[in-house]
């Protein structure tokens, strides 16, 4: 039944590009939870911390024993199909677009039954099948059944939708200098990217890899520098109506926060790439992207950010670099919610520690550029919006989630 | 008819002709690197303010920044160490007749172009002295090697900038030539076609970047990243390279220009 | 033991015939019933001192705003959101009213709208759980629940698309005798089994049509309705429940099953005894389920049943007379007192060519609000002919 993914059409130039339609993506604040959880990759439920029971839909109090301590816990992803459907109507403009669409009703192992996008894998019901919470093109997470864990998204026709698999698509790395960019490149490669543009800033530098990077077939190198406007508008006028991934790597990073060091220089130049560097990808690779949400079977579908765990809290020994990252996060936020209307999905990675030149001096553990660069493929893959990669950014995450406070506390002492 | 009336008149003739020995600022013109835990210089950037749009409706700007040493710029002797306590040191401070002198164009061009790390030596100026005389008080010394080429004819930033792994390669003077035309002909200052007067290697020398360090230590001034030097005659030339009044200012991209006689 | 329905009379059927669509809004549906109860009983308005509504469209107002547009002064109201067990919900909160005299006569009005773009905003927003769980999922509306229902059903119980196909054939033919229905022509089996799919295993005329429309009735003392020279039937016994099952993994079963031996004690009669049945039917599959929670057969036994009866009005089993709402259309809440109003023409012969003979007792089941993924409200009625 899976339909196995081929190598799109050349795009005939004569014809209009469709306008991207959404899902709808109406939700109650409540069911954000599901979202919420999707978001990193999680199949999380309400759970009473009363009674244990588990619920869905989303909701305000317990249905068992109306407790209002209902929290978000991580589920088992295993449940029977009960009964299936296949819409060949729809109410809506971007399901009407997509049709036929297939449906189940399942019944979960942890107790409720829910609606579910289905995998065309699935057998006819009764029949067991994997679920998980992805978002769709609208932002928003939707349950979907696929036969098992392991079941590729991008091979079926109606999970295609809320992947945003590098498979035959055209990406653009902005800094193909660093480690991590070359990381990345490779990673795109291997998970077969058409093309992928690699942004080459002061080209009279030699920077290692540089030769490896030339040998990779699909790369060509093009000059970018985020933090020149023109450079970044000239670009855009060039491939802005072909990149269908953009991964925005560029960064800036130095240690020391304010009176370890003298002078706004350095935090200028931090700011310059990684805030405003990704204003100006934003105002000039965003119009062209948003316009290709819905470019045949390969159009725009991802914005990829490198933010950093530190700017979910400021990290004092990196104190500038982390408050860039704040900044840059809080635009990412922005630049998602413009994005929103063509389906393109933005990908925020929060790494801790990269081991790189700039760490040099950071204890271990620190999170290898390779490792980076599959976390941020794998998110590309299944559909995930925000990475936290590495045991640090886990560990961090934790913390802030559980008192942001004392994380701020526990990172000036 | 006073000189100046006379100068203007020949001017609008043109018999005299003006050179414009000044690149272009623009954001990809190559910018001089430092290694990277340092201070670094802003490159020149611009972003435009309105072009008759909702912004102004009317009008076009922009606003740019830059360092002071960015493109086609001036070194005051405040930009080196050794010249940090002299008096008039910065460009704001600077008597304003210093701007203006007679310029030497010493032809190095066929040397630079073997030698990527070619050094001026005494002995090629003295050489060059023989065939157009000695080199006046108060010029401007300017070392042509046709470097400029590389960016006004093919715009390639890694032949003019010309790192490899051991850093840059590009001419320059050595300590012997900066040293005799600060101590025996008493320049007005050293001016180069590439990044930097010193040359790409110049922090081997001793002193390193002797060109900084003695032409900086002894009050006289530095121009680079000049270009058309092969449209001036070897003697003849007027230059005016008049930087912006920054107050305490170490250096700034300028206009330069020179003033040659039609033969 | 809780007190019974005597004395509970239902009168003056009203059908405000329906359209596709219509640019009115939904309080001119509702006032053209209000109308049309006052025309046909010679009551003035003064006199309505009850009324019951029930509409998905008068948003934003509700049925007290629905009093000061119609300028009627009730001492009695209610508004009731429960979709296709509208009417039976009305008529129970009614006859309680009019037995504690609470008030005299309790016009009971369903009615909705219907723009060319109602029904999906009517989807799109129509529970916190739909918009949160279900219209996301390919926003199919009613036609994906019961496609999972049914598909369920015919897996489980041997149900094929030729036994509903029966029900639907037979209830065109009634609709026919119907002159309000927007149905028109003729269904045969086969144009059932060929009509193109709407979502598996569903097809065009297991689906209902959306439209405007309005239906109404009287509801007051039988003394009171003989004082009014109305034909009128007697209200026996009446069942309502919400959310029955909740644990149930699918829906197979409705309130029904709960509360049917309350129902048939309260009226002294059984399945048997009833001449004709108005069931809720939106979708065939639902009409098979309340043929087995109301008892006529046993779970599971549905499709011999429908093998085994026929449904026309001069059938065995006389089933959804008037056509049911796959045959007349679906006016929204409308849909939901469509039953009752044709049960109260039958049982006061005003049922012109499609009178089942000698009708003296006959039931009718509401079934309404998918919330999520089941329909949460049942109930029932049963009349009885003077």
């Amino acid at each position: 039944m899976t339909e196995e993914l081929t190598r799109p059409k050349k795009k005939n130039p004569i014809l209009r590009t469709r306008l991207p339609t959404l899902p709808p993506g109406a939700r109650s604040r409540v069911a954000l939870g599901l979202t919420a959880a999707a978001a990193e990759g999680r199949f999380a439920l309400q759970s009473c911390r009363d009674c244990g029971a588990i619920q869905y839909p989303p909701r305000e109090a317990c249905q068992e024993c109306l407790s209002l301590r209902l929290s978000w816990k991580k589920q088992t992803t295993t449940g029977e199909l009960l009964a299936q459907t296949v819409l060949h109507h729809s109410n809506d403009l971007f399901f009407r677009e997509r049709l036929p669409w297939r449906l189940g009703l399942v019944k979960l192992d942890c107790g409720p039954t829910v609606v579910a996008h289905l995998h065309s894998g699935i057998a006819d019901a009764p029949v067991r099948v994997h679920v998980s919470a992805r978002l769709d093109r609208a932002g928003q997470a939707v349950i979907v059944a696929t036969p098992d864990k392991e079941s590729t998204m991008a091979e079926d026709r109606q999970m295609r939708e809320f992947t945003c698999d590098p498979k035959f698509r055209k990406v653009l790395v902005t800094d193909g200098k660093s480690p991590l960019g070359q990381a990345l490149i490779n990673s795109l490669a291997k998970a077969g990217a058409d093309l992928i543009w690699v942004g080459h800033s002061e080209p009279w530098k030699k920077f290692p890899g540089f030769d490896e990077l030339k040998k990779i077939p699909q790369v060509t190198l093009i000059p970018l520098d985020v933090t020149d406007s023109k450079s970044v508008r000239e670009l855009a006028a060039e491939i802005g109506g072909k990149v269908d991934i953009l991964v925005n790597n560029a960064e800036f990073h130095r240690a020391f926060g304010i009176v370890n060091r003298a002078g706004v220089e350095t935090a200028r130049a931090e700011m310059d790439v990684n805030y405003f560097g990704l204003l100006r990808l934003a105002q000039e690779f965003g119009p062209a992207m948003r316009a290709r949400g819905a470019d045949g079977q390969a159009g725009a579908v991802a914005w990829v950010n490198l933010l950093s765990i530190y700017a979910l809290a400021n990290f004092p020994s990196h104190g500038t670099y982390s408050a860039s990252k704040a900044a840059a996060h809080s635009l990412a936020q922005c630049l998602r919610a413009e994005m929103r209307p063509a389906g393109v999905r933005v990908v925020n990675l929060f790494p801790g520690p990269i081991d790189d030149e700039w760490n040099q001096l950071l204890e271990p553990p620190k999170l290898s550029p390779e490792n980076l660069a599959r976390a941020a493929v794998n998110a590309l893959r299944d559909g995930i919006e925000d990475v936290y990669p590495g045991d640090v950014a886990q560990e961090w995450l934790e913390r802030w989630r559980d008192n942001p406070k004392a994380l701020e506390k526990e990172l000036s002492s | 008819m006073s000189i100046l009336l006379q100068l203007a008149k020949e001017l609008t003739l043109g018999k005299i002709k003006v050179v414009d020995l000044t690149q272009t600022l623009a954001p990809e013109f190559p910018s001089i690197s430092l290694p990277p835990e340092m201070g670094q210089a802003w490159p020149f950037r611009i972003e435009e303010v309105s072009r008759y749009d909702e912004r102004g409706p009317a009008w076009y700007w922009n606003n740019f920044s830059c360092g002071e040493h960015t493109g086609t710029h001036f070194d005051a002797p405040i930009h080196w160490i050794s010249g940090k306590d002299l008096p008039g040191n910065a460009v704001d401070s600077i008597p304003p007749e210093r701007f203006i002198g007679p310029a030497c164009v010493i032809d190095c061009s066929k040397e630079a172009a073997k030698d990527a790390d070619f050094l001026l030596t005494k002995e090629f100026i003295t050489t060059w002295e023989k065939k157009y005389g000695r080199i006046p008080p108060r010029a401007w010394v300017l070392m042509r090697t046709d470097w400029s080429k590389k960016w006004d004819e093919v715009r390639d930033p890694v032949q003019y900038q010309n790192y490899d792994e051991t850093g840059q390669h590009t001419p320059g003077p050595d300590v012997g030539a900066v040293r005799f035309l600060v101590e025996e002909r008493e320049v007005l200052g050293f001016g180069t076609e590439s990044i930097g007067t010193d040359a790409g290697q110049a922090s081997h020398l001793r002193p390193p970047y002797p060109c900084h360090y003695y032409m900086h230590g002894a009050g006289r001034y530095g121009l680079q990243c000049l270009t058309n030097l092969d449209l001036l005659p070897p003697v003849g030339a007027l230059v005016v390279a008049a930087p912006l009044k920054i107050r305490n200012g170490s250096g700034s991209p300028l206009r330069v220009i020179a003033l040659v006689e039609s033969q | 033991m809780r007190k019974n329905y005597e004395g509970v009379a239902v009168a003056v059927p009203v059908t405000v015939p329906y359209v596709r669509y219509s640019i009115r809004a939904a309080h001119w549906w509702l006032a053209r019933a209000v109308s049309e109860l006052l025309k046909i009983s010679k009551l003035k308005k003064e006199q309505l001192d009850g009324l019951s509504v029930s509409s998905f469209t008068l948003a934003p107002d509700s049925a007290v705003g629905l009093t000061q547009h119609l300028g009627l002064s009730p001492r009695w109201l209610d508004h009731l959101p429960y979709g296709g067990a509208s009417g039976v919900v009305a008529l129970r909160r009614a006859a309680r009213a009019v037995q504690a005299g609470d008030a005299e006569v309790v016009a009971c009005i369903a009615g909705d709208t219907n723009h060319v773009d109602s029904f999906r905003l009517t989807l799109a927003n129509f529970s916190q759980f739909a918009r949160d769980a279900v219209y996301p999922y390919g926003a199919g509306g009613p036609n994906a629940s019961f496609a999972f229902l049914t598909a369920y059903y015919m897996r489980t119980y041997g149900a094929t698309r030729e036994d509903f196909g029966k029900l639907c054939v037979a209830q065109r033919a009634n609709a026919l005798k119907f002159p309000h229905a927007l149905f028109k022509k003729p269904l045969t089996l086969e144009e059932y089994l060929v009509a193109r799919p709407i979502a598996d295993p569903l097809h065009l005329y297991d689906c209902v049509m959306p439209c405007a429309g309005a239906e109404a009735f009287l509801v007051m003392t039988v003394e009171k309705a003989e004082s009014l020279n109305l034909k009128f039937a007697k209200l026996l016994g009446t069942i309502e429940r919400h959310n029955a099952f909740p644990t149930d993994p699918i829906q197979m079963r409705g309130g029904w099953a709960l509360d049917r031996d309350e129902l048939y004690a309260q009226a002294g009669l059984a399945p048997q005894d009833m001449d004709f049945l108005q069931t809720y039917d939106d979708y065939p599959v639902i009409s098979l389920m309340q043929l087995e929670d109301l008892g006529f057969c046993a779970k599971g036994e549905a499709p011999d049943f429908i093998r085994s009866h026929t449904f026309t009005t001069d059938g065995d089993f006389p089933l959804n007379t008037s056509g049911g709402q796959l045959s007349v259309g679906q006016a929204g809440a409308a849909g939901g007192y469509l039953g009752l109003v044709e049960a109260i023409r039958q049982l006061t012969g005003q049922a012109g060519e499609r009178q089942v003979k000698d009708a003296r007792a006959g039931l009718v089941s509401g079934f309404g609000m998918i919330n999520f993924d089941r329909g949460l409200s049942s109930g029932a009625a049963i009349f009885a002919k003077l």
